[in-house]
């Protein structure tokens, strides 16, 4: 098992480099820079003097060997530099939006799965009964609702509903407070958008719950159990759902991996100040710095979920041994 | 307080001010108290407005500053009335020939650190803009060409000594980026210091700024006029898309959006609060421009040039397009509202300008067909962003189909957009705009000098060079209309190398409990706070 760990945390690093070469030459072959949009963006008075001053300020104006030397090297000394847009440490600018992310995604993933797996396994149990067919219909609209357009009806529906019923219009919060400074406000802010991705999120792990538990219910293990004369609910919970828990697990992960950064819609949608929105204003600005650090940032998650998922299969299933 | 009484005072009578909402509100005692929650739709690059150009920055951060002087903000619209801030009395008029402004800096006036303001901040701010040191950098000290020198006197009065008088000075003085900053911190901290730090005289203190979430201040309690600011403190919050920010003030999550909405916006906001929503109008300082690339054939034929701007029906265009999108009115190369803009007359008279379009297209066919161009291809470069650019760039595809143009529309994001316009200057047509703070027309009118930095047409007009070098130097004020005149004509007419399609219209719903705002013909002006109050 030690072995294999080191194994995947040693294959990292050629993909944690191969992807830092992509976004690097990616973000250079998009025309404009930083300092021209700034300056020019706004349509004021353009002085190319100043274009200069600020291209040599921010370094874009070296070879691009040594940029991208220097980028590689920060990296994997941990020292990202300073936004290009901002001009304040990368790290602090992620760290700010990383526990509004996080909390986001937890939230979504607990949604999800709360929905997910009781709906899946009523699906399959009750296969082809109207239950089944409701479950279905379920998550097929939410697989097909697109989250940030199910984001915009939750917030006019709350603010057409609440001026009906009491004469004011409410929404949810549009500034970001810490759970443990103000919970309500951070509650009453965050729920709408981890039930918005939650739910389609939910639908995917709703039908992969449903075909794998289907599959496992037809083994021949399963069958035996039931001859043994041992009572369905623990032939459900105890030898079936465990079984079928490997590709939801998988799907999961990769879906909170996803959240992480990728509710760039979404998060525009509540006003989120989280990493996705981050990414959006990062890639519109040339900001190669900060988008050169997120892009990172969201491999290292994905190659660490994936790490973790690897690890709970042989907690699922047994016969599962990494040698 | 004291109206700008130079020459281009010459006609401020000429209805000004359009803010159709403001001049309305009955008079109030102003309530001090409660906190100011608005919404930005930009980011901010830094704290530092000698360098920055955005809204994203001055909405925010505009109110922990004051400025030597600046637009009064009790009458934002009139564009010759300004008042002094951090000087006293009344704005100076210039002496020696028009070369000389002596300002007296108010007395007890101190920076949130506790510094005492003097002439000598005043100074190093200005030399900071003015003249930079190499590196720095200063994104309007083109504003200042004509300034010689900074001088103090002594502790309380500065003199700007000018190479040649020019009306541009004292609205290029009242722009809302000119922040004045201490000495103090200069010295210690360096040029950079402002970017991440602040520490002004505004009417407010910072207190924080999470990026991309919000900008907080709190009321500065000595500042320097008396009894203000009403508020409490302020909380200005990061909501890129305009829906948030439409909900925010309809959910009562913010108050106010200082920008502008579209029309629609305005009308749904009305719809659903009715009167605890307060609009005001204004024209707005901005303008889109469709620039010919004259480094392309045949757009270096004048008649083309002529035909595009023929095509374009602006009257009409006015009605229609103000229903959905924020542009409206029908003006020349000055924001319409000033003294030295063209009548409707005087525009009439400009291709392009007259009200029987039938006649001015048929125009253009001909000019077309004269040029050998009939069934002309266009390369149009826009802007991806939907107010106004969008909408205006597909209805100029439409106006020019109707001359027999096939004009392709190319729509990219801001960057690639403007690389295209600056560097790469690979396109037939582009959209452009000239969007200003301060209404300063001898200096806007630049933009449509082929020698101007900051404009993509790529050409030479040796004759409209010189009618601008009369203008900067005419103190005449009948004399500087007719040259305006001159040059408009020479631009938008004869030459037609700048094409002006709208002027923007600025749409301001807001909570009708915020009180004291006055709507300005710019996004950038009025934004240090201390005169609103909240009545709740």
């Amino acid at each position: 098992m030690s072995k294999y760990i080191l194994k995947r945390v040693l294959l990292m690093i050629p993909t944690l480099i191969g992807a830092g070469i992509l976004v690097f030459f990616l973000m250079r072959l998009i025309p404009g820079d930083v300092c021209e949009l700034r300056f020019a963006g706004t349509g004021l008075y353009v002085d190319q003097e100043q274009i200069d001053i600020c291209r040599k300020d921010l370094g874009i104006d070296r070879p691009m060997f040594v940029q991208f030397a220097d980028f590689m090297f920060g990296f994997f000394t941990f020292d990202f530099g300073k936004s290009m847009w901002t001009g304040k440490p990368i790290l602090e600018e992620i760290g700010l939006r990383f526990q509004l992310s996080l909390q986001v995604a937890i939230m979504a993933t607990i949604v999800a799965t709360v929905i997910a797996i009781p709906l899946g396994a009523i699906s399959a149990i009750k296969q082809d009964t109207w239950l089944d067919y409701a479950v279905r219909a379920f998550s097929i609209a939410g697989i097909a609702i697109p989250s940030f357009w199910l984001g915009i009806m939750i917030i006019l529906g709350l603010l057409i509903i609440t001026q009906e019923m009491t004469g004011i219009p409410w929404m949810p919060p549009i500034e970001y407070r810490p759970i443990w400074v103000d919970p309500v406000h951070n509650i009453s802010q965050l729920i709408w958008p981890a039930v918005a991705t939650g739910y389609r999120y939910s639908a995917v792990a709703t039908r992969m719950t449903r075909s794998a538990l289907l599959e496992v219910l037809r083994e021949d293990y399963i069958r035996t159990a039931r001859a043994k004369g041992l009572v369905e609910k623990i032939v459900i919970n105890r030898h079936a759902l465990k079984n079928s828990m490997l590709p939801v697990v998988t799907i999961i992960g990769i879906e909170f991996a996803f959240l992480m950064g990728g509710l760039v819609v979404t998060e525009q949608v509540f006003n989120l100040n989280g990493l996705g929105k981050l990414f959006v204003e990062s890639v519109t600005n040339h900001d190669y710095a900060m988008t050169q650090a997120l892009v990172m940032l969201v491999v290292l998650i994905f190659v660490i979920t994936n790490f973790f998922i690897d690890l709970a299969y042989a907690w699922l299933d047994p016969r599962i041994r990494y040698s | 307080m004291l109206k700008q009484t130079g020459r281009l005072a010459l006609a401020a009578a000429v209805g000004l001010g359009l803010a159709a909402g403001a001049g309305a509100a009955k008079a109030q005692t102003p309530k001090s108290g409660g906190i100011l929650n608005f919404v930005v739709g930009s980011k901010i690059p830094s704290f530092d407005g000698h360098q920055e150009t955005t809204f994203g920055m001055i909405h925010p951060i505009r109110p922990f500053y004051s400025l030597l002087i600046r637009v009064n903000p009790a009458n934002p619209s009139d564009p010759t009335d300004f008042e002094c801030d951090l000087c006293e009395g009344d704005v100076p008029e210039a002496t020696d020939g028009g070369t000389k402004y002596t300002f007296k800096i108010r007395k007890g006036v101190k920076f949130h650190d506790g510094t005492p303001l003097t002439s000598a901040d005043i100074k190093a701010t200005m030399d900071k803009i003015v003249f930079p040191p190499e590196g720095v950098p200063s994104a309007r000290k083109a504003f200042f060409r004509a300034v010689e020198s900074i001088t103090t006197p002594d502790d309380h009065t500065v003199v700007f000594k000018l190479k040649f008088p020019t009306a541009a000075f004292i609205p290029a003085l009242a722009t809302p980026f000119n922040f004045v900053y201490s000495k103090k911190d200069l010295d210690e901290h360096g040029m950079e210091w402002h970017k991440a730090n602040v520490n002004g005289t505004g009417p407010f203190k910072f207190v924080q700024h999470q990026p991309g979430a919000f900008v907080e201040g709190v009321k500065y309690q000595d500042y320097h006029l008396e009894g203000r600011p009403y508020l409490d403190g302020f909380k200005a919050i990061a909501a890129p898309k305009m829906a948030v920010r439409l909900q925010a003030i309809r959910g009562d999550r913010a108050a106010i959006e200082f920008r502008g909405f579209p029309p629609k916006a305005r009308d749904d906001l009305v719809k659903a609060l009715g009167d605890k929503i307060t609009v005001q109008e204004s024209d707005w300082n901005c303008v889109l421009l469709a620039t010919p690339n004259q480094q392309r054939k045949p757009f270096d034929d004048a008649r083309v040039r002529q035909a595009l701007t023929l095509g374009i029906d602006r009257w009409g265009g006015s009605k229609y397009l103000s229903q959905i999108a924020i542009v409206k009115t029908v003006g020349g190369v000055i924001f319409p509202n000033h003294p030295l803009a063209a009548t409707k007359e005087e525009l009439v008279k400009l291709k392009g300008y007259g009200e029987d379009i039938e006649a001015s297209r048929a125009e253009a066919k001909k000019l077309l067909a004269d040029a050998g161009h009939s069934g002309l291809k266009v390369d149009f470069s826009n802007r991806g962003v939907d107010q106004p650019y969008k909408v205006v760039g597909t209805w100029l595809v439409d106006q020019w189909r109707k001359i027999g143009v096939d004009t392709q529309q190319r729509v990219q994001p801001s960057g690639p957009f403007y690389d295209t316009l600056r560097k790469k200057k690979d396109f037939d047509v582009s959209i452009d705009f000239n969007c200003q703070s301060v209404i300063n027309p001898i200096a806007d009118m630049t933009k449509f000098l082929g020698s101007a930095g900051n404009n993509y047409a790529g050409f030479e007009d040796p004759e409209l060079e010189a009618i601008y070098a009369k203008i900067e130097k005419e103190n005449d004020p009948k004399a500087l209309r007719n040259l305006v005149r001159d040059y408009e004509t020479r631009s938008l007419s004869d030459e037609a190398s700048g094409i002006v399609t709208l002027w923007w219209y600025k749409i301001n719903p807001h909570r009708s409990y915020v009180k004291g705002w006055k709507i300005a013909p710019s996004h950038y002006l009025a934004q240090h706070l201390d005169q609103v109050w909240l009545d709740k």
